[in-house]
């Protein structure tokens, strides 16, 4: 397979790499802990659209059983091709893990803008350099 | 009977965290937590007997048979970890620490217990389980938690290691998440047996080497592999002591046993060591730490920052057990992940009972502490032994072991490296030690008023430096379950 080729064929992984490389470029970049809390949400982000991608099949629907009176609990003797509803599924809970995880974060930041008065882990250090 | 019950390791301690929070009172949620946790501890150890000499037992949660549902599945392996993870838990319990923690207000202690509670169910259950993603839910449990509880201690600087070791510990969580994810791509399914079961892994299948290199990573994040440890020695030196003990003593361990399960049973010792050859990276980085910890440690001028270098330190020992993919080398892995846990645990709570009659554990305040508190002190000497691995303890029989199964292998240079790196344990063992028994206190700060710490706090730190001269002994118990651990997982079974 070409490079041009591995590449639009597999588009929405690269995507997903960049997406997941700035997330992890901003938490080791950026001082300000809130930001890298957003960093750790875009890393977290991009980790969940992977499973999603993973999820698709060509030309598949909603995997949702469509409501037929004529055949009860059926669909209608014809094919539907649905897409695989697991790993969406396992991203609800990954997206509970995220929100909890954020939140913890956060309330961390404001523990730590209370006792530090700063939300700059540059400053904090700092700080804790000086009253040592 | 017994399928039926070894659910209840993670329902229990699951179920108790909410009744606690609804209790609202401190004392009686210490003593409710020490009970479910009691209860925990007896049946892991009954699960431990039941599979002891090759038995499975496995549970399937809402009656959906596996693959499709989920499976709780023990074996000796998991059952060794268990019963581990129950017994520390029960006597970092029922150290009494006089009030809990320093930061949280009187109305609010109930919850403490609550969050500890969640934090061994999500242990339990990263051990228990048979499904990969489930393995995933639970690892974000023990871990949510143990930032909150790492958080509590007493200095400012406790909430910013919390913080840190909250980032460390996500950017792990999710490359194991995408590792599994990588993997349920492969094969299709997330049965942790029918993943082993369907995956033929080889070097040109990119996915499956990037899957195990994604969960290699993120659980070595979590085990605190040099030099992916950067997150230990902050949260282990300002947690509280009592946190500090059961961190140390469980939440790396049952890292190393997912480790351990990822590499022999899902990819393979042929795969792992013969076609990737992941020794090359895994044997230098373990004597790295061994040697880089170990040093850190000696100019370490807090005692429990000390301690926790040499943690990462003791993790190099258990890694280098499984970089040699034998019999004997992983049961020394295997065996040290339980004698670290007695030998650090004990040492973290003599942390703990200086720190609440001394006020501090600065290298410098410890000065003729041993005359004042000889228990503790006594305790602190034997569980260091332990550490430098004197024979009659704990820490010689895991060395004992480990060097045999390097020797097997072939690697003299390795075995003698871990005799050499011994030497920088007694260095700073034996730097402690001669503060505590052989330098005059400082005049500005007399330490007349100095006691010996109260039995409540005593007791356990005893169990713990009785256990690690017991087990230095009698290896049956210890070293006879890891060998089978050892056994089974190099044939791929869990």
């Amino acid at each position: 397979m070409s490079s041009v080729q591995s590449f639009s064929g597999l588009w929405a992984y690269w995507l997903i790499i960049a997406l997941m490389m700035v997330g992890l470029y901003i938490v080791i970049a950026r001082d300000n802990l809130i930001k890298k809390v957003m960093g750790l949400n875009i890393f977290q982000a991009a980790a969940i659209l992977f499973y999603v991608t993973m999820a698709k099949v060509t030309g598949g629907t909603a995997p949702i059983v469509p409501h037929d009176p004529a055949h009860p609990g059926g669909h209608g003797g014809h094919e539907i091709l649905y897409s695989n509803p697991l790993p969406h599924v396992l991203m609800l809970t990954a997206i509970v893990v995220g929100v909890a995880t954020t939140a913890l974060a956060l309330a961390l930041a404001v523990r730590i803008h209370g006792d530090y008065r700063t939300a700059e882990e540059d400053e904090a250090v700092a700080y804790d350099m000086d009253h040592s | 009977m017994i399928e039926k019950i070894v659910v209840l390791e993670v329902v229990l301690p699951l179920l108790a965290a909410p009744v606690c929070v609804l209790v609202r009172h401190p004392r009686l949620c210490r003593l409710f937590s020490l009970g479910v946790v009691a209860l925990c501890f007896a049946i892991a150890v009954a699960v431990l007997l039941e599979v002891r000499g090759g038995g499975v037992i496995s549970y399937q949660l809402g009656g959906w048979p596996p693959p499709l549902g989920i499976e709780h599945r023990v074996s000796t392996v998991n059952a060794y970890l268990l019963a581990l993870v129950t017994a520390m838990a029960l006597v970092v319990l029922s150290f009494d620490s006089r009030g809990g923690p320093p930061r949280v207000p009187e109305q609010r202690k109930h919850l403490y217990y609550a969050v500890f509670l969640l934090c061994i169910s999500g242990l339990l259950g990263m051990t228990i389980t048979g499904d990969a993603f489930n393995i995933f839910v639970f690892l974000e449990i023990s871990s949510l938690s143990s930032y909150i509880l790492v958080s509590l201690g007493g200095h400012r600087r406790a909430v910013l290691s919390a913080f840190y070791y909250l980032v460390m510990g996500t950017i792990g969580g999710v490359f194991f998440m995408l590792g599994v994810g990588l993997l349920y791509q492969v094969t299709g399914t997330l049965n942790l047996r029918d993943i082993a079961v369907r995956l033929e892994p080889s070097l040109d299948d990119r996915g499956t080497v990037l899957a195990l290199a994604l969960l290699v990573v993120g659980i070595s994040i979590k085990l605190a592999v040099f030099p992916l440890h950067h997150w230990l020695p902050n949260a282990y030196s300002f947690a509280p002591p009592k946190v500090s003990a059961f961190l140390a003593a469980t939440a790396t361990k049952v890292s190393f046993y997912l480790l351990a399960m990822i590499l022999f049973t899902i990819f393979g010792a042929p795969f792992v060591f013969e076609e990737l050859r992941l020794q090359a990276v895994l044997l230098p980085l373990s004597i790295l730490a061994m040697f880089l910890a170990s040093g850190a440690a000696i100019f370490q001028t807090d005692l429990r920052r000390l301690l926790a270098y040499s943690s990462v330190a003791q993790i190099g020992y258990m890694t280098l057990g499984l970089s040699t993919a034998n019999a004997t080398g992983l049961a020394g892995g295997l065996v040290h992940l339980f004698n670290h846990a007695v030998m650090k645990g004990g040492l973290f709570l003599v942390v703990a009972c200086l720190l609440y009659r001394v006020g501090s554990v600065h290298i410098d305040a410890l000065a003729g502490i041993g005359r004042r508190m000889p228990l503790t002190s006594a305790a602190l000497v034997i569980a260091g032994l332990s550490l430098i691995g004197v024979p009659g303890t704990v820490g010689f029989v895991s060395k004992w072991y480990l060097v045999s199964g390097v020797l097997e292998r072939g690697w003299t240079a390795a075995a003698v490296l871990i005799l050499l790196s011994s030497l920088l344990a007694l260095v700073y063992v034996g730097k402690v030690v001669e503060v505590v028994y052989f330098r005059k206190p400082p005049e500005t700060q007399p330490i007349d008023h100095v006691r010996e710490a109260p039995f409540g706090m005593l007791a356990p730190t005893w169990v713990l430096a009785a256990a690690a001269v017991f087990f230095g002994l009698t290896t049956n118990w210890t070293y006879g379950v890891a060998r089978e651990a050892a056994e089974l997982l190099l044939a791929g079974g869990i």
